[in-house]
């Protein structure tokens, strides 16, 4: 920090980010108190979720990755918010749609192959979030550790924590997951100051999220939440390839559903057709591979023929949802619509037709999630006020209990941060360990739901079977994830656990990559090194900026604000060279001459805070 | 800070009744939230954070249970140390067991494929739905008893009728379930 800079009471700023299975984003508060999204160095203000590792090992995400995936198929991933937080067993659907490289050895944690590295999808993640940092720290020029991060309501315990995980390999505490269709409740509520009951219709690139709020004076609670973390616009898009393969398959009398290459090109231009059909009653996919070319109209009326059973797959957690949420359609004041997938006229009708009411769009679906996190970070940090979101757990929380059967302790909508006391005890004399196996899931029999983990409680104290009396604590945070405590209840002391969790990282494994990130880090230190000091000199620039309109600027003597003209203007030459020990000698004489200015205006602060006017 | 009562009642500073003003308990509920959410302290120390989100556990686990009369019934009967286990939903209430052996009967038939079976079983939704309304009315005037006298009789009486509304409700839904599964 430099000595311009120092302001009293100022907290470190808080961003939003949308982490998408298609796309990204940051946003913030800006200085009127309105969420912006803050664009790329390219100018964009979506990143698309696309990472590459090039020939020489450099990590490249967003748009260049996006062209990457044409040319290196082999080196680049998209999508991969679909593997997070779920096991090789869980994805077997989804690689015989998805070019994901699974590498081998991976078990409970899956790794993809990108050329010769392996990363698992934390670590994937990881790399886009780091990105949008760096694009926050670039725009506002100051650094950003801190983050709001959403995810989709329906996700689970393991998909959260892979998340979080995500975000601390990337070196941003994340300090609350939110909800995305809450998220967008509170950006378009905030910004018409509502009342009444909303349904947020959120359909992206990978997932489906349907939630109910009730909005009150500043309080926007959630009723009910529903959905499927594994239902969007990739599932669209491989129908189209799909009969597209088909149709080349047949006319070329070749079968190139194996060329990374070639699906990437198809994949491109089946996106591009269904964006259009959104606009145009019909339209061409068209192909050149090779020389060769496919071409093929499309209706409106052929899609939505190919695409009827996946809008209507998310009608049936519409329906759970709002019997959940205690209410009658007729209660339903609005619907918002989020994600691309709302765009296509089909969604929007079905979405009509259900709720009884004219779906709203007015936001644009792909930034009202960005907007809504960076409120929740503004909630977070104190500079929105009055605004306060309570969110609910998607899902049921249960322990194994005899023959298989669950037994749940935390139901699913209850408003989080929730808990459930149990207490157990041994079975046999002398017992030393009891293992408790959480899961979570809707339905009565262990297998038929998703195993979180299993906490060993270690070192009771031998007794006699049945007198040992543990009593466990579940409580789910305001983030949706379980925290499990456990003190035995005869001496009150704490009961140590050991979590094994069924899928995701363990904390060691997430640390080893902490700091294995910071090891490659300094593999392209310069670039880094580089990067830093213009932040910083950014920083003082802005800071001296500032100044210059203080009364304190004035009082200095000639040749004191030519030395801080000539100090400005040597930073500013060299400010583009690539030698970060020349750029930072600069912002360091620049401090130097500015020295007395900052003291002066402290002390004119100081003064008039005794004086007790306001400055 | 501070500490704040376990006992869900009184941490919304409520008498212990059956009978609540569901209005005034999520108005309350707002401006308990507004109070502790952890939101409000996630750039405080540690120590707060913990408290915010533990004050925070039991204001939602206890708004969750008292916004809900049945809910709310039990918890009253396990403060005053009633055992309420699901044990009692078990056994057939003596008075239903004629019905619930036609019922049975119904059920099997259907799923035999007799779909004659399926006006009897309708019959018998009917049927059990306006029972479970009887129980809520009598539940409901026994809450005004209990409020009025507070003596444990009452509560014993309320117990029974929970149990005979859990039995009653068990068997709406599965007739629910074999309706519309039967229909799909």
């Amino acid at each position: 920090m430099t000595p311009l800079e120092i302001d009293f009471g100022k907290q470190e700023r808080v961003v939003g980010i949308d982490l998408g299975t298609t796309n990204s984003l940051v946003a913030y508060m800006d200085a009127a108190g309105h969420p912006s999204v803050i664009p790329g160095e390219d100018g964009d203000k979506l990143v698309p979720s696309v990472v590459t590792v090039t020939q020489k090992g450099e990590i490249v995400v967003g748009n260049k990755a996006r062209a990457a995936l044409i040319d290196e198929p082999d080196r680049t991933v998209y999508s991969i918010k679909r593997l997070m937080g779920r096991g090789v067993a869980d994805v077997q659907e989804e690689l015989k749609l998805f070019p994901f490289r699974v590498a081998e050895g991976s078990e409970s944690v899956i790794r993809i192959q990108l050329g010769d590295r392996t990363f698992t999808p934390p670590e994937i993640s990881a790399f886009i979030l780091r990105q949008l940092k760096r694009n926050a720290e670039a725009f506002l020029g100051e650094p950003v550790s801190k983050a709001v991060v959403t995810v989709p309501a329906y996700f689970n315990d393991a998909q959260r924590q892979a998340t979080k995980d995500a975000g601390r390999i990337a070196g941003l505490e994340v300090l609350r997951l939110v909800n995305e269709p809450t998220a967008a409740a509170l950006a378009y509520g905030l910004d018409k100051r509502r009342e009444g009951i909303i349904a947020v219709y959120d359909l992206g690139g990978g997932t489906f999220d349907i939630s109910i709020l009730k909005l009150h004076d500043g309080i926007f609670e959630v009723l009910a939440t529903n959905g499927d973390t594994h239902l969007g616009g990739d599932d669209i898009d491989n129908r189209l390839i799909h009969i597209a393969l088909e149709d080349i398959h047949s006319e070329w009398g070749k079968n190139i559903s194996h060329y990374g290459e070639a699906v990437q090109t198809l994949r491109r231009a089946v996106i591009d057709a269904k964006e259009r059909l959104s606009f145009a009653p019909a339209t061409n996919i068209e192909l050149n591979y090779k020389g060769k070319q496919y071409q093929r109209e499309i209706t409106r009326e052929l899609f939505e023929k190919l695409i009827a059973d996946i809008v209507d797959r998310t009608l049936g957690p519409c329906r759970a949802c709002i019997k959940d949420a205690g209410v009658t359609v007729e209660q339903i004041d609005e619907v918002v619509l989020v994600g691309g997938s709302t765009r296509i006229p089909m969604v929007r009708s079905a979405v009509e037709t259900l709720f009884r009411a004219k779906p709203h769009t007015d936001l644009n679906p792909d930034e009202v999630v960005a907007l809504g996190a960076a409120v929740q970070a503004g909630i977070l940090s104190g500079t929105v006020e009055n605004q306060l979101l309570l969110d609910v757990t998607p899902l049921s929380l249960g322990i194994e209990t005899m023959g298989g059967v669950v037994s749940k302790l935390i139901h699913r909508n209850s408003t989080i941060p929730a808990s459930a006391t149990e207490t157990f005890t041994t079975a046999v004399d002398g017992q030393r360990n009891v293992l408790i196996h959480v899961l979570q899931g809707e339905r009565e029999l262990v297998k038929d739901n998703r195993s979180l983990a299993r906490f060993d409680l270690k070192d009771i104290d031998p007794l006699p079977a049945g007198m040992a009396r543990i009593e466990v604590r579940f409580l789910i945070d305001a983030n949706g994830i379980l925290n499990v405590t456990a003190r035995d209840a005869r001496t009150g002391k704490e009961q140590s656990v050991e979590i094994k969790p069924s899928y995701g990282l363990t904390d060691e494994q997430v640390e080893a990559m902490i700091s294995e990130s910071i090891d490659r880090a300094e593999e392209d230190f310069n670039a880094r090194q580089v990067a830093e000091a213009r932040v910083e000199a950014d920083r003082i620039l802005a800071a001296v900026d500032k100044a210059k309109q203080n009364d304190a600027y004035l009082d200095l003597t000639d040749e004191e604000r030519g030395e801080i003209t000539k100090a400005l203007n040597e930073l500013l030459v060299v400010y583009h060279s690539d030698d970060h020990l020349l750029i930072r000698a600069k912002i360091d004489q620049l401090n130097n001459v500015t020295m007395k200015l900052a003291e002066n205006m402290m002390n004119t602060a100081v003064s008039s805070a005794l004086k007790g006017t306001k400055i | 800070m501070g500490s704040f009562p376990s006992n869900y009642y009184d941490f919304f500073g409520l008498e212990h009744r059956l009978v609540l003003d569901l209005q005034d308990l999520e108005k309350k509920f707002y401006a308990l939230s507004r109070q502790y959410h952890p939101d409000l302290y996630t750039l405080k120390g540690q120590e707060e954070q913990q408290h915010a989100l533990d004050a925070t556990a039991i204001l939602n686990d206890a708004y969750g249970t008292l916004r809900d009369p049945l809910a709310r019934a039990e918890y009253l009967l396990k403060v005053n140390g009633f055992d309420i286990g699901e044990q009692g939903s078990k056994n057939v209430p003596p008075e239903l067991l004629e019905e619930v052996f036609e019922l049975n009967m119904a059920l099997e038939e259907l799923r035999g494929g007799d779909e004659s079976a399926r006006q009897s079983l309708e019959d018998a939704r009917n049927k059990f739905t306006g029972m479970r309304d009887a129980i809520d009315t009598e539940l409901a005037a026994k809450f005004r008893e209990y409020d009025g006298s507070r003596a444990r009789s009452v509560l014993e009486e309320i117990r029974g009728i929970l149990n005979r509304r859990r039995y009653v409700r068990n068997l709406v839904n599965e007739v629910e379930k074999e309706l519309t599964g039967a229909a799909a």
